[in-house]
């Protein structure tokens, strides 16, 4: 465990050695807030709560995410230093795990910087703060379910390009899930049961409810499953592929 | 101790490794030589855990690479082919990181640190990113992240490559001091670096073993084993030298080397011509610029067991 961490420190370090964070945050705020004003009419529908600006925030994931996850293990492959990584007394999943959380980590920082949004909305109202905190936990645990799909992508390739977009593909499809665009190409062959399980694997499903304000236990579940299932894909996949 | 046991690995129809046997163990310095793509990465690859095996096991101090790789992986300190790091880090938080995986805690792991960062003359590029130091900094780098741990197994793969000859000097005396306690593994294809270091020397081609043996057994199948060179002052006189001695009992044949003058008489099998040359050219008063005993040429050798092809 304690190497999941080294590993984790390692990789939140060189976020900050690199151009990638501050890129990556900047964006994140502009397009955030752009979102939020621009398309949300946050002024215009006149109430104080952060809807306007939740709503955009799959979205916004769908590209930023894939940006940052692409590198996880892409580079590592490509530089070769995985040879060096996956050689020091650590097991695959503690170094997956690692890399994971800075990944995260980092989003969640982003997210954070978001607070003057929920400033400006105190000051103009009087917002239910418990729904808007509830709306951020869903919007980090999206993050993450988005962070752990396109970690295990980067694991399958040298290539940080391909990365990028079968993460953004894979990611779209997640989100819609739910919707006739997916569900189209099942329901007329496949028992209901599996429309079912398919339309239950939604992103956004998952995401809108909580973004209200109610926690539901069961979308909790939905995405640590979910960050669970893709990070031990993503060992398996290492494990196989490390050498290639 | 190290232990393979009819290692292979396949990559597609090519047979990179083919039954690999070998077992090393505490206080040798092995050097792994072949021609290029011979399968010396590949097979130290799956010692150092980072391969799977296609067949075959390979143990390192009891524990097997494969199911038990942990505890193998504790024990040895590998440098990958061409020393790969982190390049936006610099070799100082590069080292820690790797010690902290390593877990290496507390004073020792200052005292290591500083170990290895002045073992390998680090001192003065430690907050440097990797990515703007030069080849053989980051070979030293890379160097000073397999011994961190003062590890049983060492396994290194041309560490020497792109050092200057100081530094080559260096990092040799390097692995000469530590080799008494334990196993060392290096591959090179500088083959002064055998004579240099090993103890051991294993010729493999096309994933198989050649020859396994002491650097100066290996010499000794040289032709020039126990050869006996001299060059004359006058070069008027050479074509008189090279029949008086090879008329000698002990000398087999003599060749000439048309760039440098000089003469190399060879040995009949299992005879020492080098006293009766001396003897032959004190009797004739010839002025001899140089007269050495040839020990027997690695290179040769190595041409000669592996065909003189590239696999
Ligand atoms: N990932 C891979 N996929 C396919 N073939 C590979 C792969 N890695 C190595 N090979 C092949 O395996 C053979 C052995 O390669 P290896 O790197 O072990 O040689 P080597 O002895 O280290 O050579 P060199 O002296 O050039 O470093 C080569 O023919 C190489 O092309
Ligand atoms: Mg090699």
């Amino acid at each position: 465990m304690n190497a999941a961490w080294a590993v984790c420190r390692r990789e939140l370090l060189s976020y900050f050695a690199t151009p990638v964070a501050y890129v990556f945050i900047v964006m994140f705020l502009v397009l955030a807030s752009t979102f939020t004003f621009y398309l949300g009419n946050f002024y215009e529908r006149g109430q104080a709560d952060l809807a306007p600006f939740f709503t955009f925030h799959p979205w916004l994931y769908l590209f930023l995410v894939p940006a940052l996850s692409m590198r996880l293990w892409a580079e590592e492959r490509k530089s070769g230093s995985i040879e060096l990584l996956v050689t020091l007394p650590l097991e695959l999943w503690e170094a997956v795990l690692g890399k994971f959380l800075a990944a995260w980590a980092f989003t969640l920082l982003a997210l954070a910087l978001t607070f003057p949004i929920w400033v400006t909305v105190n000051y103009l109202g009087a917002p239910d703060n418990g729904a808007i905190l509830a709306a951020y936990i869903g919007s980090g645990l999206m993050a993450g379910g988005f962070l752990a799909v396109g970690s295990c992508i980067s694991a399958t390739t040298k290539n940080q390009v391909i990365a990028f977009i079968l993460s953004v593909v894979a990611c779209f499809l997640l989100l819609l899930a739910g919707f006739p665009l997916v569900l189209d190409v099942f329901s007329g062959w496949a028992p209901q049961a599996l429309v079912d399980a398919v339309a239950s694997l939604s992103f956004l499903t998952h995401f809108q409810s909580i973004s209200r304000g109610v926690i539901d236990f069961r979308d909790l579940v939905y995405f640590a499953l979910l960050i669970a299932a893709c990070l031990y894909a993503n060992t398996i996949v290492l494990a196989i592929k490390r050498g290639d | 101790m190290i232990d393979c046991k009819g290692l292979t690995k396949q990559y597609g129809r090519l047979r990179a490794v083919d039954k690999l046997s070998f077992s090393v163990q505490s206080g040798e310095v092995l050097g792994f030589l072949g021609p290029n793509g011979a399968g010396k990465t590949t097979t130290m690859r799956i010692v150092a855990g980072f391969l799977p095996a296609t067949a075959g096991t390979a143990t390192v101090c009891g524990y097997d690479v494969e199911t038990e790789g942990r505890e193998a992986r504790r024990r040895i300190g590998y440098l990958p082919e061409g020393a790969p790091s982190y390049p936006e880090m610099t070799p100082l938080a590069f080292l820690e990181f790797v010690a902290d995986v390593r877990g290496l805690r507390g004073e020792e792991r200052g005292r290591r640190l500083d170990e290895v960062i002045g073992l390998l003359h680090l001192e003065s590029v430690l907050a440097q990113r990797i990515d703007t130091l030069s080849k053989g900094y980051r070979r030293r780098v890379g160097l000073a992240q397999a011994i961190l741990h003062d590890p049983e197994v060492l396994i290194l793969d041309e560490p020497t490559d792109g050092l200057d000859p100081n530094q080559k000097h260096e990092v040799r005396q390097l692995i000469g001091g530590m080799a008494r306690s334990k196993i060392i593994v290096i591959s090179t294809h500088m083959l002064e670096e055998v004579d240099a270091v090993c103890n051991r020397a294993i010729i493999i081609a096309h994933g198989r073993i050649l020859a396994d043996d002491t650097p100066q057994g290996l010499e000794a199948r040289s032709r020039f084993h126990n050869a006996v060179t001299i060059k004359l002052g006058d070069p008027e006189l050479v074509p008189a030298a090279r029949d008086a001695i090879e008329s000698l009992p002990e000398v087999e044949s003599t060749e000439l080397d048309d760039n440098t003058g000089r003469v190399t008489a060879f040995p009949a099998s299992g005879k020492l011509p080098l006293a009766p040359i001396g003897e032959l050219a004190d009797s004739r008063r010839w002025e001899l610029s140089e007269l050495h005993l040839e020990s027997g040429r690695l290179d040769e050798v190595f041409r000669t067991i592996t065909g003189g092809a590239s696999a």
